[in-house]
């Protein structure tokens, strides 16, 4: 095991033990989980440097994933490159989208009609309860916990049937288009989500209830993967992690976006920074979601869905960086113009590639268990850490 | 030959006591044979009610509603390849999931069934029943051992480290329960399993009820313990695929594996029925003293017949659901040939010879299946606990209360 | 309850506690040698049971197999044992060994034989259900001190153990 580790190119400053005492006579131990591990959420690979059970520092091996999104937008043109965007956070495609789109519209100079907003809102809140309904599943399965994930599965099935029924798809689900929607809303579209509105928060209750209070929950989660506020601004984490550790940051309240201003909805801030406030919060975004759905399908007005859009896209020379907040954190995206009909440089700014760096300083310390419960909790998805 | 038979029915002791191998023997075949049959069930209750908890069927398709998966499942492992790791030590590979099997049955002899059906009754029955289960310990470290790499090992020391921190628990609530049997008229305790049983039908208590809450409380870590014991959630951490080791089965495939599964629910099955001797009045009808008289008698020896009745009642409200398809023929008449078995038990049952007779196994049989159901639960609903967290309670929760109830059992033993 | 068959299973457990120390001895891995040393304690409980001594039999099971015997194991299995199978298992020293042996073992026959007198009547046998309350008695009446003093040791070695292991309080 030892000799394996040595010729990989990938270990830097990791230091290694002599090979030829037993495993259990050093006090350092380096343990590999691999790309193909049941808990890391995809093909992330993190070395950890151990001290019996206790973490002394991991590093995080990724790529494996990487498709060359970004490259293959200098090839494209800006309608075309529209559905590689979805691929890249594929649980929550529908804000991928609208990011990319808004940075568009910022760069031609054009806004989506009101009904068109709305619209997006709509599906973009949607997107974000059913993103954090995989996450509660999935991290309550890391954690042991084997039902929620089944329920939380369920519910998102009506997320994704009013995903198909809107646009064909449930999970790539190419919504948007530069200027505003292509597809206008189905009949009873409105009633389905209301019918969902009244469907979901005793659903959401009971995941509270099987979790919030439950004692072992609670140990496995508290004090669990702290981070300081002051230590996430260094990083640049945002999202859900942020807010966990104390700081109000949201960017539909602090740059707001596609209407966002015409919505009341709070922010949930924690106070700890740990796995249980990033839970906590978690929960109640989703909450909140359900209040901005609520507001927004009242007032959907009439009106056109898309904005007088060429149809051979040039935007004018200039660059604009435009971010929105996904339900991971802030999802930007610098769109570099040169007049022609391609994209010079888009750049994506995941969020999950940003808060995974704050996978070192929040498992040092921690033992070897805790681990997989703070991957959960950081919420990756390597579609987007990789590109 | 049947007077030899009927001859025998009329016996009180149970064979083991009585010196008869012949009996003991059949009595050995019988319990055996009814164990591995359970844990078929329990297999298949298993996968169904954890289906049911998180909103799946379960498997549907191997029989009606499942009933032969664990036939299939059985068939699967048997024919699997047996693999041993290269530099693994044979010999101990081979025998570590032998041992565990042998401790987690050769605990079933001094299971009571009834007043006298046991197959034996040793007079130190419950320190024979904790001392054997504690040597699938043994079992477990070898399986680790053996395999040759070191997430197995690991995985296998935290298993046994676990198994024996809460043995300890277990063995303190144990013993304050043998300490409420020796308040008995006659003055001393007993250690045997029939014994506990008849103490608590001479105090007119289950041992759950005593010096309340002391006796609930004994009864709860002992219910904490057991599930700790058979490293079942939610303390299966060495047995998650989750988490960094993988634990201690992980290099046995096939039959290996499932000697181990078989094991594991033995073994859940003995430390529940110790439970249900000690603090659930092993084959006592639940009232026995509150709701006296020959007609609660007989209201209560007829609930075995109706419960096999409301079973086969169900089995057929599943045939009448069956899907009408030609594909569904076979599993609808083999549903409905369940039906029809569960039935005629169930009119067996009303038999008036046979009803006295069954009537302390089926409520002990109940009570343990109310137990298995537990364990199920437990898995669906809880998180797992974290190693050292699992230490933790084992050690610095469940002990100092043990010993804590132990004492005041005692002092309240003396004074009352 | 009536015995059954003594004389065959005081031959089949007398036997297999033979062949269980004599496989300790002789096998190279040490894992080995601690499963056939529990074979040999699970042997001597059965042999318990047949002398109406139950509860011995319980204990030796419970602390002896199921204890001990594991604290053995834990210990081979986590030391680097790879040395130990390299060594020889029987040193030059056999032969004078083996007289010792047959010295003791002529010894121990001239004692069973000539000096009958020593050994304490054989005692009727008595109800079993007394087996545990007579150890009751004994240890909890007139051996209280000792027992008291005992419990003490082991925690002591408790303390002392976990002294050890702990690198930093």
């Amino acid at each position: 095991m030892g000799d394996q580790i040595t010729k990989d190119p990938y270990i830097s400053h990791l230091e290694l033990g002599e090979p030829d005492k037993t495993f259990l006579d050093t006090n350092e131990l380096i343990i590999n989980m691999g790309p193909q591990h049941p808990a890391t959420h995809g093909v992330l690979r993190v070395i950890l440097k151990l001290d019996g059970e206790k973490v002394l520092g991991t590093e995080c091996v990724i790529g494996y994933l990487h498709r060359g999104v970004e490259k293959i937008a200098e090839n494209r043109t800006y309608t075309m490159f529209n559905p590689y965007v979805d691929r890249m956070d594929y649980v929550a495609a529908v804000s991928n989208g609208l990011g990319y789109c808004e940075a568009v519209e910022k760069l031609l100079n054009i806004e989506a009609p009101p009904r068109a907003k709305y619209i997006r809102v709509i599906l973009t809140e949607l997107n974000r309860l059913a993103s954090h309904q995989l996450w509660l599943g999935t991290h309550a399965l890391d954690i042991g916990a084997m039902t929620p994930l089944f329920y939380t599965f369920r519910d998102r099935e009506e997320i994704l049937k009013i995903f198909e029924k809107y646009c064909g798809a449930r999970l790539t689900t190419h919504a948007f288009r530069i200027g505003g929607c292509q597809y206008e809303t189905y009949d009873g579209f409105e009633r389905d989500v209301k019918k969902f509105l009244d469907f979901v928060p005793p659903r959401i209750d009971e995941y509270e209830e099987l979790l919030t209070t439950n004692r072992i929950w609670v140990e496995r989660t508290r004090n669990v993967g702290k981070i300081s506020a002051a230590d996430c601004k260094a990083l640049g984490v945002t999202g859900p992690v942020l807010r966990a550790s104390g700081v109000k940051w949201d960017i539909r309240k602090a740059l707001p976006y596609a209407n966002y201003s015409e919505f009341d909805f709070e922010i949930p801030t924690g106070v700890n920074g740990d796995t249980y406030d990033r839970y906590m919060v978690r929960m109640q975004e989703m909450r909140q979601s359900l209040r901005i759905i609520r507001q927004a399908v009242e007032k959907i007005p009439e009106g056109p869905i898309m904005a007088k859009v060429p149809k051979v896209m040039k935007p004018p020379v200039g660059e604009v960086y435009h971010s929105i907040e996904a339900p991971k954190g802030e999802l930007g995206y610098f769109v570099v113009s040169d007049g022609s009909t391609q994209p010079y440089r888009v750049r994506v700014r995941p969020p999950s590639f940003v808060n995974l760096q704050a996978l070192d300083v929040m498992v040092r310390g921690q033992l070897v268990a805790d681990v997989i419960a703070v991957i959960g909790t950081l919420d990756i998805v390597l579609g987007e850490v990789d590109r | 030959m049947l007077d030899y038979i009927t001859s025998y029915l009329g016996m009180n002791t149970t064979p083991g006591q009585a010196g008869n191998v012949f009996w003991a023997v059949v009595y050995i075949f019988v319990v055996f044979g009814g164990v591995s049959v359970a844990v078929m069930a329990m297999n298949w209750l298993e996968r169904k009610a954890l289906a049911h908890f998180q909103i799946r069927l379960g498997p549907m398709r191997v029989g009606p509603h499942g009933l032969l998966q664990p036939i299939a499942d059985a068939v699967k492992l048997l024919t699997k390849e047996d693999i041993i790791p290269d530099e693994a030590d044979r010999f101990v590979f081979w025998i570590a999931p032998l041992i565990i099997l042998c401790a987690s049955f050769t605990v079933y002899i001094v299971i009571p069934f009834g007043p006298t059906h046991a197959i034996t009754d040793l007079n130190i029955g419950i320190l024979f029943m904790l001392g054997v289960s504690s040597l699938s310990v043994l079992g477990v470290v070898m399986a680790g051992w053996a395999s040759n790499s070191h997430y197995p090992l690991i995985g296998s020391l935290r298993s046994s480290a676990q198994m024996i921190s809460y043995e300890i628990a277990m063995g303190m609530a144990v013993v304050s329960a043998i300490l409420m049997t020796s308040l008995n008229k006659s003055g001393t305790g007993t250690l045997s399993m029939i014994g506990i049983v008849e103490a608590q039908q001479q105090q007119q208590i289950w041992f759950l009820f005593k010096f309340f809450p002391l006796g609930f409380i004994a009864f709860a870590i002992f219910a904490i313990a057991m599930v700790a014991e058979t490293n079942r959630a939610p303390f299966d951490l060495p047995e998650a695929e989750s988490e960094l080791t993988a634990g201690f089965h992980t290099e046995y495939s096939g039959l290996r594996w499932s000697l181990f599964m078989l094991g594991e629910y033995a073994a859940m099955i003995a430390v529940s029925s110790i439970a249900v001797t000690l603090w659930l009045g092993g084959w006592l009808r639940p009232f026995p003293n509150t709701l006296t008289g020959a007609t609660w008698d007989l209201v209560f020896s007829l609930l075995p017949g109706f419960i096999f009745l409301a079973l086969a009642l169900i089995a057929f409200v599943g045939v009448i659901r069956m899907p009408k398809h030609a594909y569904f023929r076979i599993q609808t008449a083999g549903l409905a040939g369940f039906g029809v078995v569960l039935g005629l038990i169930g009119l067996i049952l009303f038999i008036p010879p046979v009803r006295d007779r069954i009537q302390d196994i089926f409520w002990f049989v109940a009570k343990v299946a109310v137990f298995m159901y537990l364990y199920i639960w437990y898995r669906a609903t809880f998180p797992r606990y974290r190693f050292d967290q699992l230490m933790k309670v084992g050690w610095k929760v469940l002990l100092p209360i043990a010993i804590g109830v132990l004492i005041l059992t005692a002092i309240l033993g003396v004074v009352l | 309850m009536a015995p059954v068959a003594t004389t065959f299973f005081f031959y089949f457990l007398s036997g297999l506690t033979l062949l269980s120390g004599i496989l300790v001895i002789t096998r190279k891995n040490p894992v080995h040698s601690a499963l056939a040393l529990i074979l040999g304690l699970l042997a001597q409980a059965g042999l318990y049971l047949m002398l109406y001594a139950p509860f011995v039999a319980g204990v030796q099971i419970i602390l002896y197999a199921g204890g001990i015997m594991v604290l053995f194991l834990f210990v081979i299995m986590l030391v680097n044992i790879e040395r130990s199978q390299k060594e020889e298992q029987f040193n030059k020293q056999w032969l004078v060994g083996i007289l010792a042996a047959v010295a003791l073992g002529g010894l121990f026959v001239l004692v069973y034989t000539k000096g009958t007198g020593l050994f304490p009547q054989a005692v009727s046998i008595p109800a079993e259900s007394n087996n545990t309350q007579q150890i009751g008695e004994l240890l909890y009446g007139q051996y209280m001190f000792a027992f008291e003093i005992a419990s003490l040791l082991l925690l002591v070695a408790i303390i002392g153990a976990v002294v050890m292991a702990k690198k930093r309080i």
